[in-house]
């Protein structure tokens, strides 16, 4: 098994025969079942709160207020947010942050005694005037409310971005929105907690295993070795399951109080309150070009929605300061402040709402150009990095242009509003790209006497094929077969991985992975007595010069049981994080070129094929590479043409809170998607050459869309997402 | 969820006794009843299971059209041939509703009965709703109410009413068949569901312990056609949908039923029209004003508005589809 190979994912067979077992599977001897109380206000007080009739249904134990939880230990306040989603704990106080807000948590033998005493429990509220953050004021953010604001820049300035503008010959200004988006992944969160001597085990659902053993040491006051964290499988990710969020603390906390294990698994409704969700966004675009199409001065200013209590930042100006080559360039984040729950990275971050305004602002400058959207993006390549003037680690995006056009047909396209009956097709093409992000992250290979090996990891499998991928790497330094390799993952017992978010797994980790691998081939080409940077492997054998001697032989004569290497990945300067190879940016590239039919009579439109080709570094294994991707314009398609979570105006709650209110795509609106990724291997970016892929496949799909749309009926739609009503309107 | 006690029903007779306990529900096929049992909408003391009941799947024929039984699953009534072949509307209808699995599942007389999908209406935590609770009000009103009705509503409920096999049946002029021990009835699908005006709190007509046993269909309609206008291409309820059945005297229709689905509480016949269409070609201009007659009183929430524009041109659409049947 080799890098590049096309593998199954390993845990196909377990997950599709209903044998893994997620969180919410594991039970726990003496566990009690929790259900929150969720507030039917979006803002005010709690007045008072009677238990009474649900301590009276028989299996309700306990009914936990804020006047049981203990408090925070003086280390919560060390904590960053993020990691921490929030540091407003319900159950903590009486003010009410937003609807759904838990303000009691049930503890009952069953869970149908938990969700009846749940129903029970008589709150009284003094409500107060809510604010709908769709409606607030822009302001800056504030770095005093939690620690968002650092991940990225609120500003950037290059050049004089008005001037340059105002002085072009051709502008456009335009101002582009989207909805609140929940990711919904299949599986909801779920947590259960025990504590035994001082010492808590977690079994959870979770995009980064170590960062819950750390929030939890925080807020009790413990010792690493203290928090024992299992998320062994993860029913998708998305973002909701990347930062901790108050329900995996709140049920520790209540497992402490009560001395019995805690489960609790959030509703879908739950979802909705509990977990964030990708920001309602309004975004103000102006480009500035010469008349052959040349970038002057490129303009994006964008405010998002966030909570009352942190400032939560949707950083979707990145694509303006690093898609394409322009002198002057200006970028402002806002937020807006209301009664929502904080929202968080969900895919794609950043890129994701940022190329939907850009990509959109850019086929709209080429129609005022009456040039092709694809020579207006050729007229603008940027060839160094437009923010800083560095060069790229790596970047094929010329040779995905082509191969995407080609593939696609681009060239010669059928003319948009052609008709097929009462459909009228249209054909849009927009920019993917995503930034890098890669974090410390280390691994353990272990090769046994049997010709075996076990890759040993906390990162946590959200379904992308991580697992898979790392067994991978270190089959193909060891020479191994498929079968020959295991690995232990999502528990923090093992060696400290990195995130498994903002496509960072497989740099981050596989690259600690591949030199833990070579670890363990180096100590054995020394116990073969051979130089360990000459050897090779073959079959299960280490070669040298032309020698070969099964692996099994020479672990038997050295008479040991296994051999074992360590491997680590450390980001620029010891830190925490970086963005890529220093003095290097890293990004990954792509084109996403659509067909659409849209009946303007009926409202309707569909996705009819797409095209998406990718300049993303190495590709270690094809068939999860393919599957991220079509998963990502699927996702898009699903931005583009149906998804929002809409709050009500008067109550201050999602309109709808669970799946049949929102639509989300299925098989059937989902042609084939053409694939494939232009071949390359950013020598920069590590041992393994590769980038990461996970979200770039939803960034740019709903502006090719939209373009799409306009193309077929001549209607501009800023307003995301493209649904029934907007068609007829037009 | 509050505790029931569960029977099942030997027999149609044994169903309509058990059914005449308080608080008694009937489960079918149980893809919409367990759904209100989880989100409130009701909870049952005694739950009574029809799916031991014998000879209530049948389709047939019978004089002058078909006999569809109650429990008949979705799926087994749209690919009947009977059905497929001479009520094609009606096959279509249901080959758009919901999910394969849940069509498998389902029964052509449960689906009536199921409730609306206002999201207030089956908000977990309760919402003003005077069809949840009645007196509280409606949420929608002041809300949001871009996928709700365009007739037929009031003040107290604006939702419609979002199955699509009965707007196929209203077009088709069918007649729901119930029996009860102080007898059954003939209820035509265009009466079954009950307008706000009627009773903003209620569904339907059927009474405690009244019990679907049948839906009889009148002769066949081989011109007959259904369209389902939603997002998405699958598992979504309809936008706007609309159900016509022609009957045609050479290239002319003779006779036009033409009813329109999610835009009221009750499938929508648009009558004004259908005496209009007779003597027009399907893809005639005068179509569009033929229907327009019926829009005379449609009388748009601030936010259905465009559902006007959409509903007009899905009964042009399905009377040209319906003529190419």
């Amino acid at each position: 098994m080799a890098i590049g190979d096309i593998i199954t994912r390993v845990d196909a067979p377990t997950k599709t025969t209903g044998q893994a077992i997620y969180a919410n599977d594991v039970n726990l001897r003496g566990q009690l079942y929790a259900a929150f109380v969720g507030a039917t206000v979006p803002s005010g007080r709690i007045v008072s709160i009677d238990p009474a009739a649900a301590l009276a249904i028989p299996g309700v134990v306990r009914v936990l207020t804020e006047a049981d939880m203990p408090r925070p230990a003086p280390s919560f306040a060390d904590l960053y947010v993020p990691p921490l989603a929030t540091r407003h704990i319900p159950l903590q106080g009486l003010e009410i942050a937003h609807e759904g807000e838990p303000v009691a948590m049930v503890l009952a033998e069953t869970l149908e005694a938990a969700e009846a005493g749940a129903r029970a429990v008589d709150v009284v509220y003094d409500a107060a005037a809510f604010t709908d953050p769709a409606l607030a004021e822009p302001v800056d953010p504030d770095p005093g409310r939690g620690d968002y604001s650092f991940l990225d820049i609120a500003e950037f300035e290059k050049g004089d971005a008005a001037a340059a503008i105002a002085a072009a010959p051709v502008r456009i200004a335009r101002t582009y929105t989207q909805p609140s988006r929940h990711s919904n992944p299949m599986e909801p969160c779920a947590v259960i907690a025990e504590w035994s001597g001082g010492r808590v085990t977690i079994h959870d659902t979770i995009q980064h295993v170590a960062a819950l053993q750390g929030v939890i040491t925080g807020v009790f006051g413990l010792e690493m070795d203290q928090v024992h964290v299992r998320s062994i499988h993860c029913g998708g990710g998305f973002g909701p399951k990347g930062f901790i969020w108050p329900h995996q603390i709140l049920v520790p906390m209540a497992a402490r109080v009560v001395g019995r294990p805690v489960k609790l698994a959030l509703t879908r409704a739950e979802m909705y309150a509990l977990v964030g969700m990708q920001p309602h966004m309004v975004q103000e675009v102006e480009l500035g070009a010469d008349e052959n199409g040349r970038l002057l001065g490129i303009s994006h200013i964008a405010s998002n929605e966030t909570g009352v209590t942190e400032d939560y930042i949707e950083f979707s100006t990145v694509p303006s300061r690093t898609y394409y080559a322009c002198d002057a360039i200006y970028n402002r984040q806002y937020i807006r402040r209301g009664n929502v729950t904080l929202p968080t990275y969900q895919r794609s971050p950043a890129e994701g709402p940022g190329s939907w305004a850009l990509g959109s602002a850019m086929d709209e400058l080429a129609r005022e150009l009456d040039m092709d959207p694809l020579d207006l993006r050729l007229a603008n390549y940027a060839d160094v990095e437009p923010s800083s003037g560095e060069p790229w680690s790596s970047k094929m995006l010329r040779e995905a242009y082509e191969m995407g056009a080609e593939r696609f047909g681009w060239r010669n396209r059928p003319a948009g509003g052609t008709r097929d009956g009462h459909w009228r097709l249209g054909y849009g093409m927009a920019d993917s790209s995503q930034g890098t992000q890669r974090y410390g992250s280390s691994a353990r290979v272990r090769l046994r006497a049997d010709g075996t090996a076990v890759v040993e990891s906390s990162f946590s499998d959200i379904g992308t094929g991580s697992a898979t991928v790392m067994r991978q790497i270190a089959a193909d330094i060891l020479g191994l077969d498929e079968s020959a390799v295991s690995s232990r993952e999502g528990d923090s017992v093992l060696p400290e991985a990195g995130p498994t978010w903002a496509s960072a797994t497989v740099i981050s980790t596989g690259t600690a992975v591949h030199r833990a691998a070579t670890e363990v081939r180096g100590r054995l080409a020394r116990l073969a007595g051979w130089p360990a940077d000459a050897v090779g492997v073959e079959n299960g054998a280490l070669t040298h010069e032309g020698e070969a001697r099964p692996i099994r032989d020479i672990l038997a004569e050295a008479g040991v049981s296994e051999v074992s290497g360590d491997g680590t990945f450390t980001p620029n300067g010891g830190e925490f994080s970086d963005a890529g190879p220093e003095g290097f940016p890293s990004r990954v590239f792509g084109v996403i070129f659509v067909e659409v039919a849209v009946d303007p009579e009926l409202g309707l439109l569909r996705l009819r094929r797409a095209t998406g080709v990718y300049s993303a570094g190495r590709i270690i294994n094809p068939r999860t590479a393919r599957s991220q991707m079509t998963g990502g314009i699927i996702w898009g398609w699903g931005m583009a043409a149906m998804e929002q979570s809409r709050l009500d105006p008067v109550l201050g709650r999602w309109l709808s809170k669970d799946l049949a209110g929102v639509a989300i795509p299925t098989n059937a609106d989902i042609p084939e998607l053409d694939v494939a990724f232009v071949d390359e291997f950013d020598e920069r970016s590590g041992p393994l050459g590769a980038k990461g892929i996970g979200e770039l496949g939803a960034t740019g799909v709903a502006a090719a869309v939209a373009n799409a749309v306009y193309d077929a009926i001549g209607l501009r739609v800023r307003e995301l997402p493209i649904t029934p009503e907007k068609i007829l309107a037009g | 969820m509050r505790d029931f006690s569960y029977a099942r029903a030997g027999s149609r007779a044994e169903a309509l006794d058990l059914g005449q306990a308080d608080d008694a529900a009937f489960l079918a096929g149980g893809t919409e009843l367990i759904n209100w049992m989880r989100i409130g909408i009701n909870a049952p003391a005694r739950v009574i299971d029809l799916a031991r009941v014998e000879g209530l799947d049948a389709v047939e024929e019978i004089e002058g059209g078909v006999r569809i039984g109650a429990l008949a699953r979705l799926n087994d009534v749209a690919q009947n041939p009977l059905i497929a072949e001479g009520y094609p509307v009606l096959s279509h209808a249901i080959l758009r509703a919901a999910s394969a699995q849940i069509r498998n599942l389902a029964t052509i007389g449960g689906n009536p009965v199921q409730r609306v999908r206002c999201p207030y209406f089956r908000a977990n935590e309760g919402a003003p709703c005077n069809k949840r609770e009645p007196g509280s009000g409606c949420a929608a009103l002041n809300g949001i109410h871009d996928r709700h009705a365009i007739f037929g509503w009031t003040e107290d409920c604006v939702a419609v009413h979002p199955a699509d096999p009965p707007v196929a049946l209203a077009a088709l002029d069918a007649v729901i068949v119930t029996d009860h021990p102080e007898g059954g009835r003939l209820i035509p699908v265009r009466e079954f569901h009950v307008l706000p005006s009627q009773n903003p709190a209620w569904h339907d007509v059927l009474r405690a312990g009244e019990l679907i046993v049948g839906i009889e269909l009148p002769a066949p309609a081989p011109r007959s056609a259904y369209l389902k206008i939603r997002e998405r291409e699958s598992y979504e309820y309809a936008t706007v949908s609309a159900a016509a059945a022609l009957e045609m005297d050479g290239g002319v229709i003779r006779r036009a039923r033409v009813a329109l689905g999610s835009v009221a509480m009750r499938p929508w016949r648009l009558v004004a029209a259908e005496a209009r269409l007779a003597g027009l070609a399907p893809d005639a201009p005068e179509v569009a004003d033929a229907i327009d007659a019926s829009f005379a009183e449609a009388r748009p929430l601030s936010g259905t508005e465009w559902k006007v524009r959409l509903a007009r041109n899905a009964a042009r659409r399905v009377i040209e589809l319906a003529a190419e049947a």
